[in-house]
């Protein structure tokens, strides 16, 4: 039984976990609105995007001069992995999901005799695959120096992708994110960017003209396509971390609120039985008298 | 036929404008472009340089560098890397955009093969031909 003191000590001590928490909630809200709103500013640019490409693509598809991007370099060998995480921890099972989901894909593809490149962007998820995987690590992109993210940091990841494909260091590129559904449910998504892959309903715009060519547009739009998907993924991934660290946080407060109470009705009860175990001594020292 | 159409300007971070308009003049990879109501559809990138918007309210001027427009019948759609009202546009924007593009040109011409020097050599040729039509001066970027 621990004393009056320390249960005093441990309510105080749960009191303050409890303030954190909640204002670490309200910081990941605030911040989960200002990710949400830069997620749906960048959408329409994403999609017009998506559009126009996978419109000439599928005009330009099987041609002999469907540029590598699209048509990818002929083989299906060497995967690059790109995993993107937070930087920060306390978010739930944010970084966990996308972690489980990569290592699904990688068994999957050593068992099938595939050689595997990893990339990881923010830091908790290389950690937390490291020790299974650390031999894979092709690079890593810090983004803790980063406050907002921008489409420059996008650009980045994507020349950094570019410029590893040019040198034919790999032949599939697969990103993988959290998919922001609501401030509960983020969904993590595994989705393959080099060659570029669409919706196979997407039908052939021969209604425009171009210029200049087919190709020399889907030449000139392929990077930039890349780099929206990585911007988009990036976004719903700032957006899905700040709500999964709310809900998490959410729930700790709540936790504390409970175990402050519990805590509560052991020390009330403890002082009270402290009270009769006194009064019953001195009844029955008088009494002996 | 309607004498306006829907002109929207987005960037990867935001949407720019979103109007009405009568006519835009569109600085096309194979040269400048008038897109009017009714204009036959097509597809054409983008070159650094000036994009001008007229409206009912006037006509507007954007800085805009990469990209692509999507011209239709009845709308045109400019999806452009980076844009800005040339309002915005400061010496001190410029330099940046200029030294990006001269950094560009020089690694061009170490690394990549002859295509890549001349595309990114125009790119930068078109670079200084913008700022001196906003009345900024590229020389002065030579960071």
């Amino acid at each position: 039984m621990p004393s009056l003191k320390d249960l005093k000590n441990r309510i105080e001590s749960v009191k303050s976990t409890r303030k954190i928490t909640k204002a670490m909630q309200m910081v990941a809200a605030a911040k989960l609105r200002r990710a949400q709103e830069a997620a749906e500013a960048a959408r329409p640019y994403a999609e017009r995007m998506t559009a126009v490409v996978s419109g000439l693509a599928a005009s330009v598809a099987g041609s002999e001069g469907a540029p590598r991007l699209l048509a990818g370099t002929g083989a299906d060998r060497v995967h690059l992995l790109v995993v993107m995480t937070s930087e920060r921890g306390l978010c739930g099972g944010f970084n966990t999901v996308i972690v489980r989901l990569a290592r699904a894909r990688i068994t999957e593809l050593l068992a099938a005799g595939k050689t595997v490149k990893i990339l990881t962007v923010g830091k908790k998820g290389r950690e937390q695959l490291k020790r299974d995987y650390g031999q894979y690590f092709v690079g890593h992109v810090d983004l803790s120096e980063v406050k907002r993210i921008g489409y420059d940091t996008a650009q980045g990841i994507a020349r950094d992708i570019l410029a590893r494909f040019a040198a034919t260091e790999f032949d599939v590129a697969t990103i993988f994110y959290n998919r922001f559904q609501s401030v509960i449910s983020q969904i993590p998504t595994a989705q393959q960017i080099i060659p570029a892959v669409f919706d196979s309903g997407a039908e052939a715009s021969t209604l425009y003209d171009y210029e200049p060519s087919e190709e020399g547009i889907l030449a000139d739009l392929l990077p930039r396509s890349v780099a929206t998907q990585i911007f988009t993924a990036l976004l719903e991934n700032a957006a899905s971390e700040q709500g999964a660290r709310m809900s998490a946080m959410d729930n700790a407060t709540r936790n504390a609120g409970d175990m402050i109470n519990k805590l509560t009705i052991v020390y009330n009860r403890s002082r009270q039985a402290a009270i009769t175990k006194e009064l019953i001594e001195i009844i029955s020292g008088a009494e002996a008298l | 036929m309607a004498d306006t159409m829907q002109f929207d300007l987005v960037s990867p971070e935001r949407r720019l404008a979103s109007v009405q308009a009568r006519e835009v003049r569109i600085p096309g990879a194979e040269g400048d472009l008038t897109a009017m109501p009714g204009h036959a559809p097509m597809i054409t990138t983008l070159r650094p340089g000036i994009l001008t918007v007229v409206s009912a309210e006037g006509s507007t001027d954007y800085a805009v560098t990469g990209g692509f427009a999507e011209i239709a019948g009845d709308s045109v759609s400019v999806l452009a890397e980076r844009s800005l009202p040339t309002a915005e546009v400061t010496q001190e924007v410029y330099n940046t955009m200029v030294a990006e593009a001269r950094q560009q040109h020089a690694s061009a011409r170490e690394e990549a093969g002859e295509e890549a020097v001349e595309a990114a050599a125009k790119l930068l040729a078109d670079m200084m031909a913008m700022g001196t039509h906003i009345g900024l001066d590229p020389n002065q970027a030579s960071l």
